[in-house]
Order: C-alpha cells, then sequence, then structure tokens
C-alpha cells in the first residue's frame, strides 16, 4: 500500500501542498485530477525522490517504510517508478544502454545477477513490440530528439521492463495523439493486477476513458479536496473544478 | 639572453646553459636559429596574451637536466613498458626524445622514417622554438604522395629514467599530395619530475588526408607539446588531443590553412583532478578562401583542478567563403574547479560564416534525478553521464579502434575514483 499522510511540502519556502492524503492499495488504480498550480507535479515528484522540495511535515509510506527516507534510486528499486510529464533527454547515453542499467540496477538490490544480453534483447523486443516502440529509436541517445509521443512511449516502455509496484504517471496523456493515446493506455492496463497501484495524474477526463480508474481524486491548493468514482471524472469534464477551487480557499 | 628579456628566471638561466653547452645542439644554424627566438621572450608569463592563464615562468621554476642519451638499459626499460600495449599498425618509438631503431617497426609501403636534421620551421612561440632547439634528434615520417597507409602509425613518446630530467622531441610529419595516413602520437612513462617539451609538424600536401591522434596518459611534471600545422589547397586534417595526465599539460596548436578548401577538424577531450592544470591553446589562420575549420573540445574538470580552453579563429583578407564553427563545453565537479574559456575570432574578409560557443556547467541535476528514479544509484548516474560527455568528444576520432582504446581510458579515468563529484548549480554561460 502507498500511503500519503498529511504532506505539506514547500519549495523555497513557497507552500505547495497543504495536508495531502491519499492512499493507493495494491491493485488499485488512482486518478488525481485537478487545474493548474494545484501540485499535481509536485506530489509526483515528492513521492519520487525529488531533491530541492522541503517536507516540513507528514508521511510518505510504502507498505509502511518511510520512503522520505529513501533516495530515489532506493525508492525506484524498492518499486516506485514515475513517468514524467516531461522526460528528460540524456545525450550520449544510447536509449539501449540505459535500459538494460536500469534494469540490472534493480536485479542487483534484489541480489539477482544480470541479464543476459539474450535475454535483456528479448525483453525489449517484446515490450517495444508492443508498444510500437520503433526497434532505431533504442539506439539513439536517450529522449535527444525523440517527439513527445516517442518520449511518453519509452517512459512506458521503461515501466513495463522494471515492473514496479507502484507508478505515478504525471500527466503521461498531454501531448498524444489519440493513437499515442491508446498504446500508451492499453500499455499501463497490461501491468495492472492485484498487487500493482497506479496513481494517474491528469488534466482531462479522456485518459480515464482509456484507464478506468477505481478512485478519482480531485486536488486543488495542495490537498485533495473531493474522492469518489469514475463518475467524479466526468462531472469534472462537464463541470469544470471551479466549484473545488472555491471549498478548497 | 638578448636585450629584450629584462632578467633571467633561474629555468631560463639554466636553459640557455644547457643549450650552449652541447656543441652539437649549437653548431647547427637552426637550432641556434630557434634558440635565439626563445630567447628573445623567455619563458612566457601572464603578460603574455595567448598564456595568460597558464604562467609559465612562474610554473616552472627550474629546468631540470637533460635527460642523457639512452643506453642499451634505458631502451630495454623502454621497451618493458610497450611490451603489453596493444599495436594496430607499425610503431616508431622515441626514447627520452631519440628515435630507438631497435624498438621501432619497418613503415609500411609509401612511408618512410629518417632521423636527420630538421626543416627549420619558423615557430613564432617561444616554448615550440625551445623545442627545435634542443631536441636531440628529428623524427622525420614521410608519406609518398599518392601513398595511402591503411593502418595508423604509432610513434610512442617513451620517457625512462630515475629523478628529475627534461626532454625534447620534435617530430616532423609530411604528407605528400593526395596521400591518406593516420597517425598516433603516445605520451608514456613520465613520472612527476619529468619535464617533457614536445613538437610536431604536420605538413599536408594538395589533397593529402590525415588523422592524427595524440594522447597524454602519464603523468609528468610538465607536458608542453606543440603543433604546427600547415594544409595546403583541399589538404584535411582531422586532429584529436586526449589528456588525463600530467601535473601542468599545455597543448597548442597553431595551424594554417594555406590553401584554397582545406579542411581542419580539431578536438580534444581533457580529464582533469587533484590539482592538475591542462591548457588547450588553438590558433587556426585562414589563409585562402574556402577553408573549413571545426574546433570542439570538452574538459571534465574535478577537485581543485584547472581547465583552459584558448581558441583562435583568424580569417585573412582575401579568405572569402570560410566556414568556422568552434566549441569548447566544459563539467565541473567541485565547487573549486576551474575552467577558463577564450575563443575569438578575427575576421577580416567580408564573406564568411564563423561563430563559436563556450559552455561551463555542472552535472545536470535534472538527468541525475532522472536516472535515479529509474534505479541508477546517484555515483552510476554521474558516471554515465559523465562517460557520456566524453564520449561525445571521442566520437570525433574517426577511427574505431583508435576511439574504443580512448573510450577504455575514458572509463578508467572515471573508475579510478579521481574525481569527487557535487552537483552544486554553477554558472553556466553560451557565446555565439
Amino acid at each position: 500500500m502507498l500511503e500519503v499522510k498529511n504532506l505539506h511540502v514547500s519549495v523555497h519556502g513557497t507552500p505547495i501542498l497543504d495536508g495531502l492524503s491519499l492512499t493507493v492499495q495494491p491493485g488499485e488504480v488512482a486518478a488525481i485530477m485537478g487545474p493548474n498550480g494545484s501540485g499535481k507535479s509536485t506530489l509526483a515528484y515528492v513521492i519520487a525522490g525529488k531533491p530541492d522540495y522541503e517536507v516540513t511535515s507528514g508521511e510518505i509510506l510504502l507498505d509502511g517504510e518511510d520512503l522520505l527516507e529513501l533516495q530515489a534510486d532506493e525508492r525506484a528499486r524498492k518499486g516506485v517508478f514515475l513517468a514524467f510529464q516531461y522526460p528528460i533527454e540524456i545525450p550520449g547515453v544510447a536509449t539501449m544502454t540505459f535500459l538494460k542499467a536500469s534494469l540490472n540496477a534493480r536485479r542487483r538490490a534484489r541480489g539477482e545477477a544480470d541479464l543476459t544480453t539474450p535475454e535483456f534483447m528479448r525483453r525489449v523486443r517484446e515490450a517495444s513490440q508492443r508498444l510500437k516502440v520503433d526497434q532505431e529509436i533504442l539506439r539513439r541517445p536517450l529522449n535527444v530528439g525523440f517527439s513527445g509521443g516517442e518520449k511518453k512511449r519509452i517512459e512506458i516502455l521503461q515501466m513495463t521492463l522494471l515492473q514496479p509496484r507502484y507508478s505515478v504517471l504525471d500527466e503521461t496523456d498531454s501531448g498524444l495523439d489519440i493513437d499515442a493515446l491508446r498504446v500508451v493506455s492499453e500499455g499501463v492496463n497490461a501491468l495492472r493486477d492485484a498487487n500493482r497501484g497506479f496513481l494517474i495524474i491528469t488534466h482531462y477526463q479522456r485518459l480515464l476513458d482509456h484507464i478506468k480508474p477505481d478512485v478519482v481524486h480531485v486536488m486543488a491548493k495542495g490537498r485533495i479536496v473531493a474522492t469518489g468514482g469514475p463518475e467524479l471524472a466526468l462531472e469534472l469534464e462537464k463541470n469544470g473544478y471551479r466549484d473545488f477551487a472555491v471549498q478548497a480557499a | 639572453m638578448t636585450a629584450h628579456a629584462p632578467s633571467r628566471s633561474t629555468a631560463e638561466a639554466t636553459l640557455v646553459e644547457q643549450f650552449e653547452a652541447s656543441k652539437s645542439l649549437a653548431r647547427s644554424p637552426r637550432r641556434a636559429a630557434a634558440f635565439e627566438r626563445f630567447a628573445a621572450s623567455g619563458l612566457p608569463t601572464r603578460r603574455v596574451e595567448s598564456w595568460h592563464y597558464t604562467d609559465l615562468r612562474a610554473a616552472m621554476t627550474v629546468a631540470a637536466p637533460l635527460a642523457a642519451s639512452p643506453d642499451r638499459a634505458a631502451v630495454e626499460a623502454a621497451g618493458a613498458l610497450l611490451a603489453g600495449r596493444e599495436k594496430g599498425g607499425a610503431r616508431l618509438v622515441t626514447v627520452n626524445g631519440r628515435l630507438a631503431p631497435e624498438l621501432s617497426d619497418a613503415l609500411p609501403a609509401g612511408a618512410v622514417v629518417a632521423s636527420r636534421e630538421g626543416r627549420a620551421s619558423g615557430a613564432e612561440d617561444p616554448m615550440a622554438s625551445l623545442v627545435e632547439a634542443m631536441a636531440p634528434d628529428v623524427l622525420a615520417v614521410d608519406v609518398a604522395a599518392g601513398a595511402e597507409l591503411a593502418a595508423p602509425v604509432e610513434i610512442a613518446h617513451v620517457t625512462v629514467g630515475e629523478g628529475a630530467y627534461s626532454l625534447y622531441s620534435w617530430t616532423e610529419i609530411a604528407v605528400g599530395a593526395g596521400a591518406r595516413a593516420t597517425v598516433v602520437e603516445t605520451f608514456l612513462g613520465g613520472t612527476a619530475a619529468v619535464q617533457r617539451h614536445a613538437a610536431t609538424t604536420l605538413k599536408l600536401a594538395e589533397g593529402a588526408k590525415l588523422k592524427h591522434v595524440s594522447v597524454v596518459g602519464d603523468d609528468p611534471e610538465l607536458h608542453l607539446e606543440s603543433q604546427l600545422v600547415d594544409l595546403e589547397a583541399e589538404a584535411e586534417l582531422s586532429a584529436f588531443g586526449f589528456v588525463s595526465g600530467g601535473a601542468l599539460s599545455r597543448r597548442q596548436i597553431f595551424a594554417k590553412l594555406a590553401g584554397a578548401g582545406g579542411k581542419i577538424a580539431l578536438s580534444g577531450l581533457a580529464l582533469l583532478e587533484g590539482t592538475r592544470r591542462a591548457d588547450t591553446t588553438l590558433q587556426v589562420v585562414h589563409a585562402a578562401p574556402r577553408g573549413v575549420s571545426r574546433e570542439f573540445y570538452r574538459a571534465i574538470v574535478a577537485d581543485e583542478a584547472i581547465g583552459v580552453f584558448q581558441g583562435k579563429v583568424i580569417v585573412a583578407p582575401g579568405a572569402q567563403k570560410t566556414d568556422g564553427a568552434m566549441k569548447s563545453q566544459a563539467v565541473l565537479l567541485s565547487p573549486q574547479a576551474q575552467m577558463n574559456a577564450k575563443p575569438e575570432l578575427e575576421i577580416f574578409a567580408d564573406d564568411v560564416i564563423c561563430g563559436h560557443g563556450a559552455t561551463v556547467a555542472s552535472i545536470d541535476p535534472e538527468q541525475i534525478f532522472y536516472l535515479q528514479t529509474r534505479g541508477l544509484p546517484k555515483d552510476e548516474a554521474e558516471s554515465m553521464l559523465l562517460e557520456a560527455f566524453g564520449v561525445e568528444a571521442i566520437d570525433r576520432v574517426e577511427d574505431e579502434v583508435l576511439a574504443n582504446g580512448l573510450r577504455a581510458l575514458l572509463a578508467a579515468w572515471l573508475g579510478a575514483g579521481r574525481r569527487t563529484a557535487a552537483t552544486q548549480p554553477r554558472t553556466t554561460g553560451a557565446g555565439a
């Protein structure tokens, strides 16, 4: 279970998250919707362990273990994954090289041997075919010169290969055309099982047409202001965030 | 010394004594003229613009005794040092600045090696002139017109001996019209008390193509290396410099595109840790139309090390349609690390395209974070990014075997833990 309890976070002295609490159960897909500036990306970064965010109070627990005590890479190796809204370009590092290094980092942390090259290649080929990722792109430096859609597919490819227990998807739908959206959603849905949880951050209902959430949270001004079922997303699509922004004020 | 130098430093006085004491050097009009040029200015200080960031007169407090002519034991020691090294093509070996025929291979057809009196260079730089005056031997490699050498020729400049000493090596590489060759100069064996002065002339006749790689991986007190480059029409030079050792190193390249349509690509990678200093100083003169010049230099600077890049591209009147682009990029790994970058253009023709840029930055913390979120520990993420940064420079070496060798040296440097990493935000600047 991934638990966020009464989380207060500041960036350079400015409070962004103001007592946010939520829980993602194993097997659950939770969506977070909210207007610009409500703190959605901050939440994603703080769960992943980005430096420069000051957690002034509150907890983030993974099966009871305090994640805030761990570095970003330790959290990742425990099964936390962040699909970036804006994936970072890494010049000079071939995507394939990077994928192998990240897979092996997790294996080493669990005391497992590195993947053999044929086994690694088999997994990458299988996942990239499913996600319609061109093999050629995997030889290029990670994310450098990739289109927005390619970057997002590569994020989902990484998620597929790393098999995280809890994935946070930060506006993965932004910048995607409808075909890419479908492919990406299928990638997420393929990973859904009783043991994995997802926290899906989005502005729009349309992603949730493809990835059916179990629960929808509405976020405004740094906290969760409403929680409901999938119907809440439809309501937001119709009426906008205005009602909730007023409540939070 | 002449009246131009007001007072000699201890090192300068020693150099004068050393030159005058060697009758074989002083008898040569070419050497005498070269020494006169050196003596006219003496060791460069920071008041000399091109030496502004490397005050050699202050750094070189003494001139170490000249290395003795290598005896049999020295040649054997040099041979032992080379024994484990991979060899691509023919290898020529100098020991303490002198050609060692017993360690050298025959060159392939189309190339000859000679140990002979050199050609007067007329070098303006005092330190290149000093090498011309003091080098006990001249190693000359001539590639005949039209010849194509399939494998790289390696020139291994080996240093052997105990204690403090200085050595001088003068190398002349001439590539005939339309010929193709690859030459690697590797500097080996230098230890903390060695002062190395090296100079290489690269003469490319019309349409000649030369790839040149210089590798400084040993650890002398001083490594001063000058390249004096002349390109005739349509000649092409690609030259790479790799530096991962030496307390104070300076590689200086003086290149002239004398004939129309010449192409020169200069690039390099400097890896610096501790209190080392590495200086790369270039001067590229476009003296004829339609020349193309590219400079691409990178440095990784750790601890309290200091890197210097100075590049000056001069486009002479009449050198129309010149196309020049220069780039210097450095990553600093500690708040005490320094990089001084000074790219310059002097353009006296009106129909040219020239640009330059310089960046100095720390490792991007956003990139580190991204890699960490994929499970890579921070130090591994940093190594991966630094290796990528270095490899992008090494990729300029257009020879896969040589490039692989340099990648291994880079990985070894990164793996040696010689760097101490930090990701504090640092100044980032760009110019164009």
